[in-house]
């Protein structure tokens, strides 16, 4: 019932625009048949251009090539190259009713009326959106409309669906609602995806693989537990989750830090900074034997938890989070122990 | 409100429209009586619309001819031209776009003598009704233009018609389908505005025409300068009889379509019906 999925491979596609801005270096990238790849990164790193090179709506710098299960479809346009995309304004027809607009990709392919009919009716019933389908697009909410974008986009039935920030133009709570439908929804056609976002959590919900970007470049690929557990540069490190950053040296028994010690295994590297998450912190009620000893200097109450800043004598504050039980005033001492194999090394 | 200021406010505007209306309904009349010296004691009559119709019904059919033919000439020039306009947003077509606009600001008898003396030694063309033509599309391709390229403009049509492109249309699908019904308003105001610019255009066509090319305003001009005042009215009054339901028309066509509001939020999304 399902198309079977494409595998998509990038090889040497730079892109630069006619201004001479370069909006992506020469990036290669192995796209796996049915897997969901999340572009990720922080705006201008070159995601959206990504998409719109594998979409067909960009066309790379000489050299570079895209293949769809290994054939060169470089030269085609998005027309021809048969893979549905969601688009950030989601790029409704105006002039037609919700029906209308899921069927025109049918309409476009001269299907049997009969058959876009049914198809039609199939992806109203799936994205319950059979009472608005003589609407105009213009009485839909936001979420209704990204609904109609989907529906109109695999209706098709694509082999890879791309979608360009779908959920940004949505308040957050459908947004969580709405990631974890589209989550659902891409597993059960098992089709390829190749999702672009700039919001990490989105990226970390829906990718069996993340590709973080930033200036044109790749700056790692990886599972999301790749991504956050052993980010590849500094880079990744900050711009997923909270990381804390301590200078010092590496001793034959850990790392000496400002504030005390921390169980660093050995590195054999010498390592002048260590980083690790706010998760790996805990407050030690042992005050002889913490890594490490500060002050608070700032409380957040975030209801579930309590953010505290702790200043250890470095230049920036660690972030650590407590159960959200326990209070904290500025000013007072606190002792910390960091888990020794939340301690990343770069 | 107190009655004294309403019926300030009323008087001033009964006395605007009668200053706007009195001297058409009296031009109406003058048409339609046997003798406007003497007045309307001497009697209502159709003589002078018979005899306008009689020696200036071809006037008539080819001011209605050049004004199709000129709608024909702008929506096929006009509607592509903002097309390719609203596409390119280069600073290069924002000159385009101004440069297009001169016919409007150069004065009609100046584009009139330009055409002449451009084409006047070409008797054949010179004599034809499309001689006029020209000079009409001229004046007013940049109303169709205008009207066009602003409704295109509002819209995100770079993103629509990838849309479009994604599920498969190639280019012409995607104007025919996405741009043309997407510009309707722009199309439809832009035919307003030419039909009734050709339809009353004086400059240029008084230097353009020949006497077997006389257009309704021309020929107006000649029935006010040469004959009775009351044959001049007439033939207001055929004109008017033309071109109002033509313009009533069109407005009822132009008007946007209302739709019903049906309030959408997103609080009854109902989830997903994923087969398992």
């Amino acid at each position: 019932m399902n198309p079977v999925p494409l595998a998509i491979r990038l090889e040497g596609c730079a892109r630069t625009f006619a201004d001479g801005t370069r909006a992506l270096e020469p990036l290669d990238l192995d796209i796996r048949a049915g897997e969901t790849l999340v572009l990720l990164g922080p705006s201008g790193c070159g995601k959206t251009t990504t998409l719109r090179l594998i979409a067909g709506l960009e066309r790379p710098d000489a050299g570079g090539r895209v293949l769809f299960d290994g054939e060169d479809v470089t030269a085609r346009g998005i027309e021809a190259r048969h893979v549905g995309m969601v688009f950030q304004s989601y790029a409704l027809f105006p002039n037609m009713t919700v029906a209308e607009n899921i069927g025109y990709g049918l309409r476009i392919r001269k299907l049997p009326i009969r058959e876009q009919r049914a198809r039609v009716g199939e992806m109203l019933a799936m994205m319950r959106l059979e009472a608005l389908a003589d609407r105009a697009v213009d009485q839909l909410s936001g979420g209704q409309r990204q609904r109609v974008a989907l529906a109109r986009a695999l209706a098709v039935r694509p082999r890879a669906l791309l979608l360009d920030e779908p959920l940004t133009a949505l308040d957050a709570q459908l947004r969580d609602t709405l990631r974890m439908e589209i989550n659902l929804l891409l597993r059960g056609l098992g089709i390829t995806a190749i999702y672009v976002t700039h919001d990490q959590a989105e990226a970390m919900a829906l990718g069996d693989r993340i590709v973080v970007m930033a200036h044109g470049r790749v700056a790692q690929v990886g599972t999301p537990r790749d991504i956050y557990h052993r980010p590849a540069s500094a880079f990744v490190a900050d711009f997923i989750g909270t990381m804390n950053r301590v200078r010092g040296s590496e001793t034959a028994d850990g790392f000496a830090c400002a504030g005390g010690r921390l169980r660093l295994p050995p590195t054999g590297r010498g390592a002048a900074a260590v980083m690790f998450r706010p998760e790996d912190v805990r407050i030690a009620a042992d005050d002889e034997t913490a890594d490490l000893a500060g002050t608070v200097t700032a409380s957040f109450y975030l209801g579930d938890r309590t953010r505290l800043f702790v200043d250890i004598g470095d230049e920036c504050p660690l972030t650590v989070e407590s159960s959200a039980r326990c209070t904290f005033r500025p000013g007072q001492a606190i002792r910390l122990n960091v888990q020794p194999d939340g301690l990343l090394v770069l | 409100m107190p009655p004294l200021i309403f019926s300030l406010q009323l008087a001033f505007t009964l006395a605007v429209c009668a200053f706007l209306i009195v001297p058409v309904v009296l031009s109406v009349l003058a048409g339609l009586t046997v003798n406007y010296f003497v007045g309307l004691e001497s009697g209502l009559t159709l003589k002078w619309v018979i005899e306008v119709w009689n020696g200036y019904r071809d006037t008539l059919f080819r001011s209605v001819g050049i004004a199709l033919a000129c709608l024909a000439l702008t929506l096929v020039l006009g509607v592509p031209a903002a097309y390719a306009l609203a596409r390119a947003k280069s600073r290069l077509g924002r000159a385009f776009e101004e440069l297009l606009m001169l016919p409007v600001a150069v004065p009609g008898l100046a584009t009139a003598l330009a055409l002449i003396a451009s084409y006047g030694a070409l008797s054949g063309f010179r004599t034809s009704w499309a001689f006029i033509l020209v000079g009409h599309a001229l004046f007013t391709l940049p109303f169709m233009l205008r009207a066009v390229l602003a409704v295109l403009s509002a819209i995100d049509l770079k993103t629509l018609e990838e849309g479009a492109a994604s599920l498969g249309a190639g280019p012409w699908q995607r104007f025919v389908h996405i741009v043309l019904p997407n510009c309707r308003d722009g199309i439809l105001a832009g035919s307003l505005m030419v039909l009734t610019l050709s339809m009353g255009e004086f400059n240029l066509t008084w230097l353009l025409h020949t006497p077997l090319t006389k257009t309704l305003p021309v020929g107006l001009a000649d029935a006010y300068a040469s004959l009775r005042l009351e044959v001049g009215s007439a033939y207001t009054l055929l004109f008017f009889l033309m071109i109002v339901p033509l313009l009533l028309a069109m407005q009822a066509l132009a008007r946007p379509r209302r739709r019903r509001f049906i309030p959408a939020d997103d609080t009854d999304l109902a989830p997903l019906a994923l087969k398992p």
